[in-house]
């Protein structure tokens, strides 16, 4: 019989899809894994309403409990509490930085953004503040593309939503 | 029969992201193309939701994609400002702006929804429209206050667009009905809080609040402009020519 803790360690293994240095459960995308009567159910909740990496993830999650000989799942997504990048865990966020992409900021939901304000965002190459905003839709919907005034070099912004 | 309300709000989703999808390898500079790309993906996203949600509560075996497909422009409930074609990018963000101020205010009522599925919706869709709202305001400051010609093309942009935005606030039937039951809130009650938005807005970008005029209804009831028809054709067509395929 299978445990919730396994099912969580085998869900790790997932990497997102468009950010492959970090995984599903590290982004916050596994909600819950419940386990009743040999069911495995796990709850997934999207970044975006219109993420075209969810499809991809609902598949490699099947594939990877199909791999792991677990054959009765359900994979069921929610979209209440909607997904914010306050759950990405630390780690997380060294991984990103790491790669390029500059972390989104702990304090979720910019307020900023209605009155248009621009956040200080920090060049994941070179630490350096004087960094500008050249579009707030980056490469996929959940990053925001910068430049670095320092050592000019362009780069993803993960959002705060 | 699905439910009229949540028809009107997914069909307003997929229509004007399908509309913005146009942009598409048109975009002014490549950075707008990706926007409106990424804002036409948020749209299709939380059209899906609401039509999977419709086809549930339905109960009668259909299901998004059916929902989508196979329904005829007189079946189609958005409000007529999202049809309106692109125009040229001043018309595009305008009709941005106007439409994204107003969903905004209806998301952030909506997050106080008797229905659990609504609540949940709006909690997740208001912030991804708080960014298309931000975006659109940002490029009405920017081309109002622009060049004599920029500033000339928002000014036709709104002639154009004004008329459309009275139906955003008209009560249709199901809207009434959704309202009454606390599902939804009252279109009207969201207008005096829309004008300050637009006027804030319109004044730093030197443009005038139009006069309100004649404004067009119909499209919540099925009653379409012209330009439905032909983005049905392009959005229908491979179910239409090759019914039940799936992919």
């Amino acid at each position: 019989m299978v445990s919730t803790e396994e099912i969580w360690a085998i869900l790790s293994e997932v990497p997102d899809p468009e950010i492959p240095v970090i995984n599903v459960v590290e982004m916050g995308i596994v909600r819950d894994v419940k386990i009743s009567g040999g069911l495995v159910e796990v709850v997934i909740t999207p970044t975006y309403s219109g993420c075209p990496a969810m499809k991809a993830i609902e598949e490699d999650i099947e594939e990877v409990l199909r791999e792991k000989k677990i054959a009765n799942y359900h994979i069921r997504t929610v979209l209440s509490p909607a997904w914010t990048t306050d759950w990405m865990t630390d780690e997380a966020r060294e991984k990103l930085r790491e790669t390029g992409i500059a972390p989104p900021e702990k304090d979720s939901a910019d307020k900023n953004v209605l009155l248009g304000k621009v956040r200080v965002v920090k060049c994941p190459r070179c630490d350096s503040k004087s960094t500008h905003m050249i579009s707030q839709f980056g490469s996929t919907a959940c990053k925001a593309l910068y430049k670095c005034d320092d050592c000019l070099e362009p780069f993803d912004y993960f959002k705060c939503i | 029969m699905a439910s009229d309300h949540l028809l009107h709000l997914a069909d307003n989703a997929l229509i004007l992201g399908q509309r913005l999808a146009e942009w598409c390898g048109h975009g002014p500079v490549l950075e707008e193309d990706i926007a409106l790309t990424n804002t036409a993906l948020d749209y299709i996203g939380q059209a899906t939701f609401l039509y999977k949600y419709a086809a549930e509560s339905e109960g009668q075996g259909r299901d998004e994609d059916q929902l989508a497909f196979l329904r005829d422009a007189w079946d189609y409930k958005n409000s007529l400002i999202v049809e309106l074609p692109n125009g040229d990018y001043a018309q595009t963000v305008t009709r941005q702006f106007l439409f994204s101020a107003w969903y905004y205010l209806y998301l952030r009522n909506l997050e106080n929804s008797s229905d659990e599925f609504l609540r949940g919706f709006a909690e997740k869709s208001i912030k991804e429209v708080r960014y298309h709202l931000q975006h659109s305001s940002d490029w009405v400051k920017r081309l109002g206050d622009g060049t004599e010609e920029s500033h000339r093309r928002m000014n036709d942009a709104i002639r154009e667009l004004w008329p459309f935005t009275g139906e955003m606030f008209t009560s249709a039937e199901f809207e009434k009905a959704a309202s009454e039951a606390g599902v939804a809130p009252q279109p009207e009650l969201l207008l005096a809080e829309w004008r300050q938005i637009v006027e804030t807005v319109f004044t730093e970008a030197t443009l005038k609040m139009p006069e309100d005029g004649f404004m067009h209804l119909g499209g919540k009831v099925g009653k379409h402009t012209e330009y439905l028809g032909y983005i049905l054709s392009d959005l229908q067509f491979l179910q239409r020519a090759y019914p039940n395929s799936k992919w």
